[in-house]
């Protein structure tokens, strides 16, 4: 069982939404699609679940070709950013209702509503309608909906993006978990890419309508093909500089931070990406370099410290961990770990690939 | 936080007690003084005590024009929600159509109350108007001004004409309210488009529906300028609904006790259905 879409593409008048997109993805999988809003994951997933149908290119399951093929012939469930339940059934009846729907003999529906219940740890609240619920416990319930089915294919699309912090931190722990047992594809999107490590499994990387990357979620992220792929992949953003190389000195083309690179690439001039959390206010790892920076923000959340400053023309943001109080103006020493610099060339692909 | 006294304040709220007594309070108490006296004109007045309400409660007139009133408003009612609904739901959700079905909706409501009873007067005149000439040159024995069956139909007609509108304004805002995702996910379940009414549509578009429900009530049991310009009340009494007749007491036999009497009966009865909307509404509120 796998589900692969062969030169995809959507169009809407004159407006691209998918470029052409070759994916496949294998049963047993959670794989996410990370990219900003508007990067084109909803419309992707509805062309998965046969919502909507691509311009041109095919989309096969299983072996078989189900372009075009209605949504309710396939047997996938979804799961929105929004709390999509019915409103004026109890969250057993919605749960139900995929069943129902079917023709499943009560007796089948009442044991798998309750075993799904448990699993999503709503068994308290049958019969309450989705209106009496948390937010968290509304999401539950879709959540239920799209797992009592058994689906081939399901889709979540943003499914934590409308619950608070804790409420997100809780269910995020819990849906790889939910996963694990099942004969199905799961495909994820969301807009943070802490979700995509946390979740695990493959993650394509998207923007504007293009999938950049796709692979196992650590390797995506360790080693983005391009610029554009680490972009995406990084919260807060890179920090993105031009260097140049000489043997085996580096130095930035805008200051005189120079330090020395094990990287096995020629000599020249280069573009390197910096996440937040390789630069910090201590030293970590035995090749870090000094960078003075001028405070413009500094942003405490309790157990990181976030640090945006300049230097010269680069205006960057530094991840720290524990609380590294700054004050606006003030001029401070950070620390880069080199080792942890990704190098791309003129055309922004990666160069010291392993 | 230190309160500061300024009664000379009160002086703002002067005008509005000005207005509301002139506009309300001093109208409703002279009605009141009305209902519980004879008047004989000069401004000589005689105690009656109850015995105008007494009179209109026991009238077989008051009782008919009010069974006329109910009937009347539960078959617009009956016609206008489900045909306003049925509207919205075809009525395009984007490009060009929207403002056009938008306009072409808005228009019935935009005519004033007496133009449109004219209108409609001319339009089903069997001789001359194009309803009435058309129905008749059909083959149908069509005469509102003569036949009670005619005028009821041409007066409902012509309410759900002019306010049918209004009911698929609400029910299309409250339709628009829905997210798409709602709709998508009825389709992934399999569910029939009239599964997808009956439990996605109906219920988010319950608050939308009892406003338009408690207005169209509101506005049938007190109508009087269309069908008095259309029918006049007539043929008979048999379109003369509570207001009309009231009018015809009050100024045609210039009974002003007993009219009187009937305005602040008429007046409690409306206050009364709309106070049970109200708590049936809250109810519902705060259920969910």
């Amino acid at each position: 069982m796998s589900l692969e879409l062969k030169n995809v593409e959507k169009k809407v008048g004159i407006d691209t939404h998918i470029h052409p997109t070759s994916l496949k993805l294998e049963k047993n999988t959670i794989n996410v699609l990370l990219g900003s809003t508007l990067a084109g994951k909803t419309t992707l997933m509805q062309i998965m679940a046969g919502l909507d149908k691509p311009t041109s290119g095919e989309i096969w399951f299983d072996g078989k070709n189900v372009t075009g093929m209605k949504v309710q012939k396939r047997n996938c469930s979804m799961v929105y950013q929004q709390f999509i339940n019915y409103p004026n059934y109890t969250v057993y009846e919605n749960i139900a209702s995929p069943l129902v729907i079917t023709g499943v003999k009560d007796d089948e529906i009442k044991q798998r509503v309750g075993k799904v219940a448990e699993l999503l740890k709503l068994s308290a609240m049958l019969n309450k309608k989705p209106d009496e619920l948390s937010g968290g416990q509304q999401q539950r319930t879709a959540l239920a909906r799209a797992l009592v089915k058994d689906s081939d294919l399901i889709l979540l699309d943003e499914p934590l993006a409308n619950l608070d912090f804790k409420l997100r931190e809780e269910l995020r722990e819990e849906l790889p978990k939910l996963f694990e047992d099942r004969d199905c594809i799961v495909v994820y999107a969301t807009t943070e890419p802490s979700d995509a490590l946390m979740i695990g499994g493959n993650t394509a990387t998207l923007l504007e309508g293009k999938v950049i990357q796709y692979g196992k979620t650590l390797e995506v992220y360790n080693k983005p093909e391009n610029l554009i792929s680490a972009k995406v992949f990084s919260d807060p953003p890179m920090n993105i500089a031009e260097i140049t190389k000489r043997g085996d000195n580096c130095k930035f083309t805008d200051n005189d931070v120079q330090w020395k690179s094990s990287a096995k690439i020629k000599d020249g001039t280069y573009k390197i990406g910096i996440r937040p959390h390789n630069i910090t206010t201590y030293k970590e790892g035995n090749n870090s370099v000094e960078i003075n920076g001028k405070v413009q923000i500094s942003e405490l959340s309790g157990s990181e410290s976030l640090i945006h400053f300049t230097n010269g023309n680069l205006s960057w943001v530094s991840l720290s961990n524990g609380t590294q109080q700054k004050n606006v103006g003030e001029d401070t020493k950070l620390y880069m770990n080199t080792d942890e610099f990704l190098y791309f060339d003129q055309n922004n692909r990666l160069v010291n690939n392993g | 936080m230190n309160k500061t006294i300024n009664q000379k304040a009160w002086y703002f709220v002067i005008p509005v007690f000005v207005l509301v007594a002139f506009n309300a309070a001093i109208p409703l108490m002279t009605v009141v003084n009305y209902s519980f006296q004879e008047t004989f004109g000069n401004n000589v007045f005689a105690w009656e005590g109850t015995r105008w309400f007494k009179q209109i409660l026991l009238s077989e007139r008051f009782h008919a024009s009010l069974g006329r009133q109910f009937a009347f408003t539960f078959i617009i009612l009956l016609i206008q929600i489900p045909l306003g609904i049925a509207i919205a739901l075809t009525m395009p959700k984007k490009g060009w159509g929207v403002p056009v079905c938008l306009i072409l909706m808005s228009m019935p409501l935009l005519i004033p109350w007496n133009v449109v009873g004219a209108m409609w007067n001319i339009f089903a005149l069997p001789d001359i108007g194009f309803l009435g000439y058309t129905l008749n040159s059909v083959g149908f024995d069509y005469n509102f001004t003569q036949q009670p069956g005619d005028a009821w139909f041409t007066t409902i007609l012509m309410d759900v004409w002019h306010w049918t509108s209004l009911v698929v304004l609400l029910s299309y805002a409250g339709l628009n309210s829905i997210q798409p995702a709602y709709y998508q996910a009825a389709e992934i379940d399999g569910a029939s488009r009239w599964a997808t009414f009956r439990y996605i549509e109906l219920p988010k578009m319950k608050k939308v529906l009892t406003l338009a429900i408690l207005l169209r009530f509101m506005d049938s049991f007190m109508i009087y300028t269309e069908p008095f310009v259309l029918t006049g009340g007539g043929p008979g009494n048999t379109t003369a609904f509570l207001s009309i007749d009231l009018v015809k007491m009050a100024l045609g036999q210039f009974d002003l006790g007993p009219a009187a009497a009937m305005s602040l009966i008429y007046f409690f009865i409306v206050l009364l259905v709309c106070w049970v909307f109200y708590n049936l509404m809250m109810k519902n509120e705060a259920q969910s």
